[in-house]
């Protein structure tokens, strides 16, 4: 092959993929506002999160290609007011409202509650629908009444909601962080939490149909959401506010809320004028305070989470490199179906995302009656993949030793075992130290996954700070700093270690 | 002291050995001559179970291992003969096979440690008086890879003393030495020899199998083509193939 082709064709390409990314990214900057760009377009791009689940929006059980909810009824309405058409858009909720300052969508309307701290980022329209946090408990229980009896109980609530922060606030509970609403309920039916703490929609949907769970105590914090849109789409907040009017007083608004039992003598509020109306959830000044604070702030919640990343990472390995070995051994000197138990074993774990497998571990298992903490489901879901790496590590090590090695101590009167132990392993081991801390260090990175069950680490608190301060550079920045601060000193022990044992196998 | 009956081992298809026997009695030295691939390294493993068989048995200090062809194999008895055999003869390797990660001191103290339970301080003393034995004492600590070819030689040797064998196996132990090394090798196994020990030498230092050995015999294809005392057999060979080989390792 020429060279000089290659390259140019190499050149070539990299200009396709410039240019493809180039004109996907151009949207809207041919028109003077976003609202003037949806009417001569004739599409509504609505942001919104499906995994986030009903009665919001999602996906229809029956008819799982199709989207459903109040969210769903409500825009659709606002877009045939419009006289366009909605084009959806799915987006994590943890980013949506960064999504939506990127310009990915027009408007972002899914659960967003009006918080003071949301609003230097984004512009509200009027309040959609009035929300109120509530306590679900298992029906069995009687220990929790109220807010106050969440006090040293492990309460559930959702990811980067007034909920949580009115529990942070309160002090003395335990919380628990989840991204989707399914589980919170599913850990609370297990006994793996005491309560949860959702807004009302949620814990009625979700709770009610269930006769495992109930709601206790008044509805509490009572808050608003509202449709969010960039800072300078005056004109398509003020278009929403009106159309909200309308729907209102049509009654039409009534009519959906109604339809999926949301509707309550709480939303009458939403007819007030907006000056009447108290902005926003009553929540302790001292939160309210919290809206720019110096970034510094942010570490004593980084570094608890670096904290739990450190502990997941080196158990999980540790317990890797030990069930590794036990494969590896099984792999090579068992009998054949010993053998075939170790394959299969390494083929199924190597060749499945670590993300299923966690999900099974957590949320499956307790299925055949066997719950493990999200503690314990994470060293172990983490260790047993890792396992099957280090299994096929330490086999290549093994094997590279030469045979003469075996030979010369079991003619010295060793038994297998005894030769493997004493003279095998820890030459091996030596062969394995480099890819072993290869391993080590994306562990250490994947151990992020585990926040799906609920385990707050490294990762999971920054997203957490950045989308509550909407701070992602500069946190993102101290993040990776921490992880790298943290990886980089176990590459230079590697290197010093294998040095160091490589030191004795100088040839004369 | 050993002795082998009706040995026949194949691989696969090729057969190697078809019948052979030969007895190795007590204090004698026999050394194993004849060209590369016929066998002298084989038969050595065979003796300690490095080499599995198809027919006959060896028999060493009263412990049979059988071939596995035959009526009286015991396949779960073998394990307990190995460590019975292995225990009582000692063996030393063409490539040393020392333990890299290990000092020459630990190297010679792991064994009878940990397979005879003698007490680690037992265990150095000996090693120190068998590196004496081999010229090394000042190497105690280094390691394999610290050594010459020849030092590391000696230090296996003192390895496999320090489990104070009745016999000891050589198997070609100076063809990879440079040959400026091969000398401090052969004078450490002359002297073993002189001791009295019992040994199995395959090698192709014709010079050194006529100085040292009470037996000498001349392997070709798996078969022994003439056994006899070194002087006869060196200087009076019976069979042509014995003069063939010999005539050119005599130049």
């Amino acid at each position: 092959m020429n060279y000089k082709l290659l390259f140019t064709r190499c050149i070539l390409l990299l200009q396709i993929c410039l240019s493809v990314i180039y004109f996907s990214s151009t949207n809207s900057f041919a028109y003077q506002n976003t609202l003037e760009k949806v009417k001569s377009s004739g599409v509504l791009i609505w942001g919104f999160d499906a995994e986030g689940g009903a009665p919001y929006v999602f996906h229809d059980p029956k008819h799982p290609s199709k989207l459903i909810g109040f969210e769903v009824e409500l825009v659709e309405a606002i877009a045939r007011e419009l006289g366009v058409k909605v084009q959806h858009f799915q987006n994590a909720w943890d980013s949506i409202l960064l999504s939506l300052q990127r310009g990915d969508f027009d408007i972002a309307l899914n659960g967003i509650e009006i918080t003071p701290d949301r609003e230097p980022s984004v512009l509200f329209t009027r309040p959609y629908y009035v929300y109120a946090e509530q306590i679900v408990v298992r029906t069995a229980d009687n220990r929790i009444n109220s807010l106050e009896d969440l006090r040293g109980k492990k309460v559930g609530t959702l990811y980067n909601t007034v909920a949580k922060r009115m529990l942070e606030e309160m002090g003395g509970v335990t919380v628990n962080i989840y991204s989707g609403q399914v589980e919170p309920f599913k850990d609370l039916s297990l006994s793996r939490i005491d309560a949860v703490f959702v807004d009302l929609p949620i814990a009625s949907y979700y709770a009610m149909p269930n006769p495992q769970l109930r709601l206790v105590g008044e509805p509490a914090g009572e808050g608003y959401y509202g449709i969010a849109v960039r800072k300078e789409d005056t004109a398509l907040a003020e278009e929403m506010n009106n159309i909200i009017e309308k729907l209102l007083r049509t009654g039409e608004l009534k009519k959906i809320y109604s339809r999926w039992g949301l509707w309550n003598a709480s939303q009458e509020k939403l007819f007030l004028h907006e000056e009447l109306l108290q902005k926003y959830t009553e929540i302790p000044a001292s939160a309210l305070e919290k809206t720019s604070p110096a970034v510094i702030t942010f570490l004593p919640t980084l570094l608890k989470g670096a904290l739990v990343t450190v502990g997941i990472s080196i158990l999980s390995m540790m317990f890797a490199v030990g069930l590794g070995l036990l494969l590896a051994i099984m792999r090579l000197y068992g009998n054949t179906w010993v053998q075939k138990i170790s394959t299969a074993y390494i083929e199924i774990y190597r060749g499945t995302p670590l993300l299923i497998q966690l999900y099974i571990l957590y949320y499956g298992l307790p299925n055949i009656g066997i719950t493990l903490s999200a503690f314990a489901a994470a060293i172990l879901g983490l260790g047993m993949n890792y396992a099957a790496y280090e299994a096929e590590i330490y086999r290549a090590g093994i094997q590279s030793i030469p045979k003469g090695q075996t030979e010369a101590a079991l003619s010295l009167g060793m038994s297998k075992r005894l030769a493997l132990k004493r003279i095998i392993l820890p030459q091996a081991f030596r062969i394995t130290i480099p890819p072993m801390t290869n391993d080590f260090i994306a562990l250490f990175k994947d151990s992020s996954l585990v926040s799906v069950i609920a385990m707050v680490e490294l990762t999971k608190s920054y997203s957490i700070l950045a989308s509550a301060s909407m701070n992602f550079f500069k946190l993102g920045i101290i993040t990776a700093l921490l992880y790298f601060g943290m990886s980089y000193p176990l590459s230079l022990y590697a290197r010093k270690l294998e040095k160091k044992l490589r030191l004795h196998d100088r040839n004369p | 002291m050993i002795e082998i009956h009706n040995l026949s081992k194949r691989y696969d298809n090729q057969p190697l050995f078809k019948g052979l026997h030969l007895t190795i009695t007590k204090g004698s030295v026999v050394t194993l001559i004849g060209p590369s691939g016929s066998g002298k390294s084989t038969l050595l493993r065979c003796m300690n179970g490095l080499e599995g068989f198809q027919k006959g048995h060896i028999s060493v200090n009263g412990q049979k291992l059988y071939g596995t062809h035959e009526q009286n194999y015991n396949k779960a008895q073998v394990p307990l003969t190995l460590k019975n055999i292995r225990r009582k003869v000692g063996m030393v390797f063409q490539q040393f096979n020392l333990f890299p990660h290990m000092t020459v001191l630990h190297n010679i103290t792991e064994s009878p440690t940990h397979v005879l339970g003698i007490s680690q301080v037992e265990a150095e003393s000996n090693a120190i008086s068998l590196l004496k034995k081999v010229h090394l004492e000042g190497k105690a600590e280094s390691h394999p890879g610290q050594l010459s070819g020849g030092e590391q030689q000696r230090v296996a040797i003192a390895r496999a003393l320090a489990m104070m064998p009745e016999a000891m196996l050589f198997d070609e132990p100076t063809s990879s030495l440079d040959p400026e090394m091969i000398e401090e090798v052969l004078a450490v196994i002359k002297d073993l020899v002189s001791e009295g020990m019992t040994t199995v030498i395959a090698t192709h230092e014709m010079g050194f199998a006529r100085d040292v050995s009470t037996d000498v015999v001349f392997l070709e294809k798996g078969e022994i083509i003439e056994e006899g005392e070194p002087k006869e057999l060196f200087s009076n060979p019976r069979n042509d193939r014995t003069k063939a080989f010999l005539s050119r390792f005599m130049k």
